[in-house]
């Protein structure tokens, strides 16, 4: 409870930092809004439905685009760890595509998919895949040998040893892989969506796009801080019990 | 100690005829960075149904290699073993391994490690799983700590729950490499006790491979003494005490002190590296 009040004491002295620099006039309101400005803003805007309807529709698409990329991830992780033909292959343009920052896709998506919701998919496809590829094959490479030689002698064979021994070994890899692939999706979106208009659905990113084609400040900031807080909360529903789990479990060092 | 349960339970829970083993002729060898090593110099051997088996050397005598050849670990180069007449050409739940690092899972809890190889046995129910693991937990004393988390373990507690997740799947033969190398020596005295009452108990051929000439004498019916470079069976020694043995007793340190004086005089270097 400590915890919480000093907290909250560090948001609203931040809070009140900001409308003691917005009184003192330094800067055009135009370019420096009022906290309360913001507020206003983020209360017509839920009110009028906008921002749901813009975040729903990011959510669906990083969403959509992060299972895909999980889901590709994870076997293409095992294959290359498995087979040396996949880790000189798979394993190679892996590691070079993880390097290029995920918003060099977008004009190759939209050259090839318009501007369509297949366009942002593959976006965000192409920014999560690559590191949990990456991370499910040094997950797999460091599992202790004398785990998949135990389970040998119990009569645990090769699915039962993949699926029961390996893949929790490497568990604690695959987690920091899919938290580092979640990161790169939500930035290669936001990237797509502040790059392209589409009109089968305004994402956040569009938002904020508008808000500066608008010379609307304070949508830019407050669209802002919704995307921080969509991340924090990303974060604390669902990566940090994960975390916590595994810190608990395997007993490293929780800080 | 054994209480009696009803059904399956206690089928699975019976005691199997321990296994014969026979090692005939094995020979293996590897490639390293200076040259071939032959660890293993067509090495023949005989363990009989039940016997406690302690084979001891310096390291690098191919012990360790054998062990994992009876396991069905590795594969001999040349020669075969055989485990109740039949060839051993993989690992199998007959033949249970226990490493010197405990290799417990550290994913899965106490209990969830000692399930482990019960899973894998399709004949039971899980409520015979769970009485079979709960059975084998309360054998190495580690009841209450069943719910508890593999690190949080010490080293002689780590061995016990290995020694049980061992035991569990029932097998015939016992493997175990080293296992209580990196114990104290409190808890491995405690452990030689425990060890002694379970093989009488539960009646498993022991195959155990050790540098700890003392541990050796203690639990063996017989040590082999193994010499390296190559590894060959060098000298055996019948051990004539009464069980349980206590490891302190005078008797015993004369054997120990036959077994050094017989290491100590093939190779007087590399005796440094075993402990009395």
């Amino acid at each position: 409870m400590r915890r919480f009040f000093s907290a909250a004491a560090f948001f609203v002295l931040l809070m009140l930092l900001w409308q003691w620099v917005f009184q003192l006039r330094i800067w055009s309101p135009v370019l420096v809004p009022s906290p309360l400005e913001v507020l206003t803003y983020l209360k017509g805007a839920i009110a009028d439905g906008t921002l749901g309807h813009a975040t729903v529709t990011t959510m669906r698409r990083l969403l959509t685009g992060y299972i895909v990329g999980l889901v590709g991830g994870l076997p293409l992780g095992l294959l290359t760890a498995r087979w040396t033909l996949f880790r000189d292959t798979i394993g190679t343009i892996s590691l070079g595509l993880q390097t290029l920052p995920s918003i060099c896709w977008v004009p190759l998506a939209l050259l090839w998919f318009g501007q369509t919701e297949a366009a942002m998919l593959f976006v965000v496809v192409m920014g999560t895949l690559w590191s949990v590829v990456i991370a499910t094959e040094t997950g797999v490479r460091n599992v202790p040998p004398i785990y998949r030689r135990a389970a040998l002698t119990m009569g645990s064979r090769r699915l039962h040893i993949w699926l029961k021994v390996i893949l929790p070994a490497a568990l604690p890899f695959i987690v920091s892989g899919m938290k580092q692939g979640w990161a790169f999706a939500w930035r290669s979106l936001m990237a797509a969506e502040i790059f392209v208009t589409i009109l089968t659905g305004f994402g956040l990113g569009q938002l904020l796009h508008y808000g500066r084609e608008l010379n609307a400040m304070e949508q830019v900031i407050a669209i802002m801080l919704v995307i921080v807080v969509i991340g924090l909360l990303a974060d604390k529903i669902f990566f940090s019990p994960i975390e916590k789990f595994l810190h608990r479990r395997w007993g490293t060092s929780q800080a | 100690m054994f209480r009696h349960k009803t059904g399956s339970v206690t089928e699975e829970l019976q005691v199997v005829a321990p296994s014969k083993l026979a090692i005939e002729e094995v020979s293996k060898s590897f490639q390293t960075t200076s040259g071939t090593v032959l660890a293993l110099d067509r090495i023949s051997l005989q363990v009989n149904e039940a016997e406690f088996v302690c084979i001891v050397g310096p390291s690098g005598c191919g012990k360790t290699t054998l062990l994992n050849i009876i396991a069905g670990l590795e594969k001999p180069d040349s020669g075969r073993v055989l485990a109740d007449s039949k060839p051993v050409t993989s690992p199998g739940r007959d033949r249970l391994v226990m490493f010197q690092e405990s290799a417990l899972f550290p994913w899965l809890n106490v209990f969830g490690n000692v399930l482990f190889p019960l899973k894998l046995k399709p004949q039971l129910t899980n409520k015979d799983r769970r009485d079979v693991a709960k059975y084998y937990l309360e054998l190495v004393d580690l009841t209450r700590f069943e719910r508890a988390n593999i690190h949080e373990l010490s080293g002689g507690m780590k061995q016990r729950v290995a020694l049980a997740r061992a035991l569990a799947p029932n097998p015939r033969v016992l493997l175990m490499d080293e296992p209580f190398a990196a114990l104290d020596a409190l808890t491995r005295e405690q452990f030689y006790g425990d060890l002694q009452k379970i093989w009488k108990e539960r009646k498993k051929t022991i195959v155990f491979v050790t540098h700890n000439v003392r541990e050796a004498a203690c639990l063996g019916d017989r040590v082999l003494l193994f010499s390296p470079h190559p590894g060959r069976i060098q000298e055996e020694f019948v051990i004539n005490l009464p069980r349980p043995r206590d490891i302190n007793t005078a008797d015993l340190v004369g054997y120990s002190g036959k077994i050094m004086r017989a290491l100590k005089s093939f190779n007087a270097n590399r005796a440094a590296e075993v402990i009395t």
